[in-house]
């Protein structure tokens, strides 16, 4: 097994196509817990509906930069929209991005409009630009918000379908590469939206922490608690649908699983098997069943689901990684390996990635500057 | 000083006018170097590979770096060694750096062959398929290309191609690949690999043409395809494969 063919020495998609999946994962995660509340009616997740919805929406901004930041002519990226190829499941992206994009930006809009117009009326730049967000219209009543309501909840319901397609549609763009059978699975999809899923909800947590403990407040116990028991929910399918999909292929013993199990062992045992089962699937799985099922204190079960939420995030970026890096490391020759390690400083490197990936986190706090997120949270006593 | 325009002459400014633009939005010029009499409908090219005769000599690949400009590190064609023992255990190399001449090795081996690679030039070409800009397409005369004034380099048809044949140009950073050397074969010339193989392995011809070499050779039936279950329908003819290759 040492044999690669000559094209496929350097490895084509790395550190940006890793980061896409795992961005819009966010993004569709974030947006289903806020359709929980918006929708379904989980009064507990309350507090974060709207945290959660400008998350996605941040999220949503910079899905697209590391696939531009990839692109090896970034100037003809919206052809991708004006001379699609029909035939093609990428063809669809610019479409199923904006469609999603438009639908996040109404609800926002319909869920915080009354908070767009009392700082409209404060006056300033900013009263100013939210006044052009409202399109002028700073009138307000009970029949308005009654309204806004009623859209927001449509919008919400339309959204959920949406966000599964979005995601789903990036685990279809690996699962259809037939040429390809670390990636060639109809399971695929099904994967990629219950893993964006898990990490949406698990940012959440990450960031609703953070957010609390820097202004000093006190985090809502029943909204952390219920947030914990759907990561757990989540996590469970996602890492059952994972184990289910490469335990039915190594039981098989088919021709493929002769190459695969090869990958797994010989290139990806630390970071799919030790590193993203054993340590970032296991271990979380375990706290959050404890976290769930015993009776612990506030403090200490806050401390679990955190550092579960936190693992998870770590999980998801470990899942996309062995999906994406995992499945090119293997030859079409079927008789070898490549390796890739990635770089800090280049195009596509580490620390292009930090930046993007912070970006969003600092887009969040301007939101919040404009629109409290929180505007209901006490504070911590001393 | 101004002098009126009459209807007349507007009208005639007009009528040049929109005659200068249907000219230039008319029909696209022949590609450079093609404008020949050449009918890419009255062809559909194939290739066929004789691995009985491939002797790894590698002046395929020269030939086809030299012809097309290929940058160090990429490869539209490549010759692979094969070794196998008499325990079936198979080792496969390639020469593609340096002057491309394969070092010499000795130890156990039961048998051994060369088995040039190229594009296959499918005619269900999965890379055209996922190319979502249409940027990769499959010419009517049979050759799958490149359009480089439409690839965003986005690599979906690297990863697409079961063959490992495309890659992306380090210096245009877009998609590229084997062409059959189409500057060459619409002016009635061979591919330069094929111009090139001492021994005659490497045959191009036409699939619509029933007389030509290449019909004759593939109307025996004794050929493979390389993994016909992708469903790809490749036009790379294989003669003598070994149960190993893939």
């Amino acid at each position: 097994m040492d044999f690669v063919f000559p094209n496929e020495v350097n490895v084509t998609w790395t550190v940006m196509i890793v980061l896409y999946p795992y961005i819009t994962g966010l993004v569709a995660g974030a947006f289903i817990v806020s359709s929980l509340y918006h929708v379904f009616g989980v009064e507990a997740l309350r507090p974060v509906a709207r945290f959660s919805l400008a998350s996605a929406f941040v999220f949503l901004l910079f899905a697209t930069l590391p696939l531009l930041i990839h692109l090896g002519q970034p100037t003809r990226a919206f052809n991708i929209m004006v001379t699609p190829n029909f035939t093609s499941a990428m063809a669809g992206f610019g479409y199923i991005y904006s469609a999603y994009s438009l639908l996040v930006v109404l609800e926002i809009w319909f869920v915080m409009r009354s908070e767009f117009i009392a700082r409209a009326r404060r006056g300033g730049l900013v009263g100013l630009c939210c006044r052009a967000i409202l399109l002028g219209n700073l009138f307000e009543s009970d029949a308005t918000r009654a309204a806004d309501h009623r859209i927001a909840r449509v919008l919400a319901g339309v959204g959920i379908p949406m966000a599964c397609l979005l995601h789903g549609y990036v685990g279809f763009l690996f699962g259809s590469i037939k040429a390809n059978p670390w990636w060639s699975t109809p399971l695929m999809f099904v994967i990629f939206i219950f893993s964006a899923i898990v990490s949406g909800i698990a940012v959440l947590i990450f960031h609703y922490f953070v957010v609390s403990w820097i202004n000093g407040w006190k985090v809502d116990q029943p909204c952390v608690r219920s947030l914990g028991r759907y990561l757990w929910g989540f996590m469970i399918v996602a890492v059952a649908l994972e184990l289910l999909e490469i335990m039915s292929i190594a039981y098989k013993q088919t021709e493929e699983w002769e190459v695969l199990g090869q990958l797994i062992e010989q290139k990806l045992m630390i970071t799919y098997v030790i590193l993203q089962f054993l340590v970032f699937s296991l271990v979380p799985f375990l706290l959050l069943a404890i976290s769930a099922l015993f009776k612990l204190r506030d403090k200490l079960a806050n401390a679990i689901i955190w550092t579960a939420a936190t693992m998870l995030l770590f999980q998801v970026l470990l899942m996309r990684w062995n999906v994406v890096v995992g499945g090119q490391l293997l030859s079409k020759s079927m008789r070898g390996f490549t390796d890739y390690f990635p770089g800090l400083w280049e195009k596509e490197g580490l620390a292009v990635a930090a930046v993007i990936f912070t970006l969003p986190f600092g887009i969040l706090w301007v939101f919040n500057r404009i629109v409290p997120l929180f505007p209901n949270a006490e504070r911590r006593s001393a | 000083m101004s002098k009126e325009l009459s209807r007349r002459e507007l009208l005639k400014v007009l009528g040049a006018g929109s005659g200068l633009l249907l000219i230039h939005c008319g029909p696209v010029p022949p590609l450079p170097g093609t404008e020949t009499d050449y009918d890419w409908e009255a062809h559909f090219w194939g290739y066929a590979i004789d691995t009985t005769k491939c002797i790894g000599c590698n002046a395929c690949m020269r030939a086809c770096r030299a012809e097309n400009d290929v940058p160090e590190g990429v490869n539209r064609t490549w010759v692979e060694r094969y070794r196998i023992d008499a325990h079936e255990s198979v080792r496969v190399d390639i020469a593609d750096k340096g002057d491309y001449v394969f070092e010499p090795v000795a130890g156990d081996v039961a048998r051994a062959f060369f088995v040039p690679k190229i594009c296959n030039h499918c005619e269900k070409s999965v890379c055209s398929q996922v190319c979502p800009v249409g940027a990769s397409y499959m010419s009517k005369d049979g050759v799958v290309l490149v359009d480089h004034q439409r690839c965003i380099g986005c690599g979906y048809c690297v990863q697409a191609c079961p063959y490992g044949t495309r890659y992306i140009d380090p210096r245009t950073h877009m998609a590229d690949k084997c062409t059959l050397c189409y500057h060459r074969i619409t002016r009635g010339l061979q591919p330069a690999c094929v111009a090139s193989c001492p021994t005659g392995a490497r045959m191009f011809g036409d699939l619509k043409d029933p007389k030509s070499t290449l019909s004759t050779v593939l109307r025996q039936g004794r050929y493979r395809l390389l993994r016909p279950e992708m469903g790809t329908h490749p036009k790379c003819y294989y003669l003598g494969l070994d149960r190993e290759v893939v």
